[in-house]
């Protein structure tokens, strides 16, 4: 993963639970099949309830109907990002349609093991709430190892917090190679 | 002498070969079991036979139990296929321990699946969480993983137990092993016998109030004192099946009498050990609870810690009821139910799904008081069909929506209670619907009169549940 990345925001409330990122419904999709893969992408964030696609509008899609792919960068979340199941088709979905970064204040546990565990998404950690800053569609771009967050459209820089233990991991790219890496697992 | 420790640090040292670990530091453990099922099993298997090779081994095809349960009664090919999927592993692995809903054809077009005719004479369990320890899976002192949130069910049994994604089942799958960030313990003491009216639903939805629905993010929540000895293993698992809604990283249980005479009826490995809290361990927090101090809760629409006293919603109008889960879907569950329902007729639409195949068997065989029915008298099931409530077969079923043909899902904007753990917005099928958690007591009473009921109107006798979920 390079050291900044940029693109759009997406922005959500607090307590954005897995249901609402891939509702159970399109769980029977076998994420191993490249062709079945794709749907993960088709309904990222399908279980939203109304007026809370998207914020502050609250009715900006994610992914356009009937596509596969989202023109959004990041995704900007409150409290307790993910909370819910264990499902990894969550943090899958939101990478599957292009994401590439959760910006959050903070996660439920599982979800975020996955994003690293899986190497599908960089969960960064906010150190203010950036709901109410950052709007649906600004351009945003961070620099991982400054620890910080442009927000190019509103003329904004914002703070996210060190990566920490799992900054090794998230390295490597996920568990499998950080084990490899390690030599915990043979090539 | 290493430092005072709880319960779920002694197994994390005991698994990482350590004799002291603390909070925040992460280990490599050495994992007992791991668990998954139909619908993060084909997940897990391609993940791993992508990272190990298409001919490589599981680590140890006796510590992975495959537990088809979620999307069993549908007639969604797609879901059929993953059952296939999960036939394929088991014999190319010889897994030892999987549970096959037998009476499912997986060929595309089959339809609706008829379920098994007799519980007793079927391979298939029914929701993972409580065919673990009917199974004989859960033992005290020993590290699970499931591909499941509410895996954390099995720590009533004394164990750290956890769900985890598809990358991190299919790494334990290849090598035994897991990374685990050693979590701070919260304490939460119940003092005094549960009453009559209350169920261990009450205490978690409480606690889960109380801390707020992240309030226990990646942290273990341990339950103690008087009040949890005199809750059945059953409930003691509604306790601990919760914790995840508290985000909860793992929820245990002390090891009693209780405890060792249920694993050893069902445990199919002698090799555990019984941990216990350190006098001086250290806990993050603490709360204490009188259980004369309660009443019966519900936690109403959208999330886990909205928390009510059933009395402050008894004008919500309900449309529907739901007894069911792993949660709210065991044998001692539908006890609670049945003393309520007995001899009465629902208001509503209410839906009852066993949480397992044992669990129906045990419908069929016991009555009220828990024990065998005599001649003449009603079985459980009996009671709750001549109720008018409608039956369905062991599944996780609407608890998470699930397929559109899924029994009892909220396909359309209405009022439900439901025995179940999780209410967010589109979680038992449609996103209008607003779901009130609540006991099998507030559960039945309120499928009684339609309305958000508190069930000390039906119930003042404490209800016996004999050895029912035990032997």
């Amino acid at each position: 993963m390079g050291t900044t990345i940029r693109g759009k925001a997406y922005v959500l409330g607090d307590d954005i639970d897995t249901d609402q990122i891939i509702p159970a419904e399109f769980l029977s999709y076998n994420p191993s099949d490249p062709e079945e893969r794709k749907y993960f992408g088709m309904y990222a964030m399908a279980g939203l309830p109304k007026g809370q696609l998207g914020l502050p509008a609250g009715d900006v899609r994610f992914v356009p109907e009937g596509e596969f792919k989202s023109e959004y960068t990041f995704v900007i979340g409150g409290k307790n990002f993910g909370c819910g199941s264990s499902r990894e088709h969550a943090p899958l979905a939101i990478a599957e349609a292009g994401a590439q970064v959760v910006i959050a204040e903070f996660y439920a546990r599982i979800f975020y093991r996955n994003c690293v565990n899986g190497g599908y998404l960089l969960p960064c950690e906010s150190v203010e709430r950036l709901v109410e800053k950052v709007k649906t569609g600004d351009e945003l771009e961070v620099d991982i190892e400054a620890g910080t967050v442009t927000n190019h459209t509103q003329g904004e820089t914002y703070q996210v917090k060190p990566l920490g233990d799992i900054k090794p991991i998230v390295d490597a790219g996920g568990v499998f190679a950080y084990a490899k890496a390690n030599g915990m697992l043979s090539e | 002498m290493a430092r005072p420790m709880t319960m779920t640090e002694k197994i994390l040292a005991a698994h990482a070969g350590k004799t002291e670990v603390t909070p925040g530091e992460n280990v490599w453990v050495d994992v007992d079991i791991l668990m998954t099922h139909d619908v993060c099993g084909p997940g897990t298997i391609g993940i791993f036979k992508e990272k190990f090779g298409k001919d490589a081994k599981v680590w140890d095809n006796t510590r992975i139990p495959i537990i088809p349960d979620h999307y069993i009664f549908t007639a969604e090919d797609k879901c059929h296929r993953n059952i296939q999927i999960l036939r394929d592993f088991v014999k190319e692995q010889g897994i030892k321990y999987y549970y096959d809903p037998d009476f499912l054809n997986t060929e595309a077009g089959s339809g609706m699946p008829n379920p098994y005719r007799d519980p007793n004479k079927t391979s298939y369990k029914g929701v993972c969480h409580k065919a673990l320890p009917e199974e004989g899976h859960c033992r005290p002192g020993e590290i699970m993983l499931g591909t499941d949130s509410h895996t954390c069910t099995a720590g009533a049994f004394g164990q750290f137990s956890t769900g985890v994604g598809n990358t991190d089942a299919a790494f334990a799958m290849g090598t035994g092993k897991t990374w685990l960030k050693v979590p701070p313990t919260m304490k939460f003491t119940f003092h005094g016998d549960i009453p009559a009216y209350l169920t261990a639903k009450d205490l978690i939805l409480a606690v889960i109030g109380r801390i707020g629905f992240s309030g226990a993010t990646y942290k273990a929540m341990y339950f103690t004192g008087s009040g949890i000895s005199s809750l059945t293993l059953e409930d003691r698992m509604t306790l601990t099946n919760m914790a995840i809604e508290a985000g909860g990283k793992n929820g245990i249980c002390d090891v009693d009498e209780k405890t060792l005479e249920y694993v050893r009826a069902r445990s199919n490995r002698p090799d555990w050990t019984v941990y216990t809290e350190d006098e001086g361990a250290e806990y993050d927090f603490e709360a204490e609870w009188d259980l004369g101090s309660f009443e019966p809760l519900v936690a109403a629409p959208h999330s886990p810690d909205n928390t009510k006293t059933a009395r402050e919603c008894s004008d919500v109008k309900l449309d529907r009821a739901y007894i069911g889960s792993c949660t709210g879907g065991k044998i001692t569950d539908m006890i609670f139910a049945a003393n309520i329902l007995n001899g009465n007729q629902v208001k509503i639409p209410t839906f009852v799904v066993p949480g397992s195949t044992e669990v129906h068997s045990d419908m069929k065989r016991l009555g009220l008081n828990g024990e065998p029915v005599g001649p003449g008298d009603k079985c459980i099931e009996q009671i709750l069909v001549d109720a008018g409530c409608m039956l369905g077969a062991a599944s996780c079923a609407a608890c998470l929506g699930g397929p559109q043909d899924t029994f009892g899902r909220l396909n359309e904007p209405m009022n439900c209670i439901s025995t179940t753990n999780r209410n967010f917005p589109g979680r038992m099928g449609h996103k209008e619907a607003g779901v009130y958690l609540a006991s099998p007591l507030t559960a039945a009473a309120s499928a009684l009169t339609g309305k958000v009921t508190d069930p000390r109107e039906y119930v003042s006798e404490p209800i016996q549940t004999g050895t029912a979920g035990v032997c």
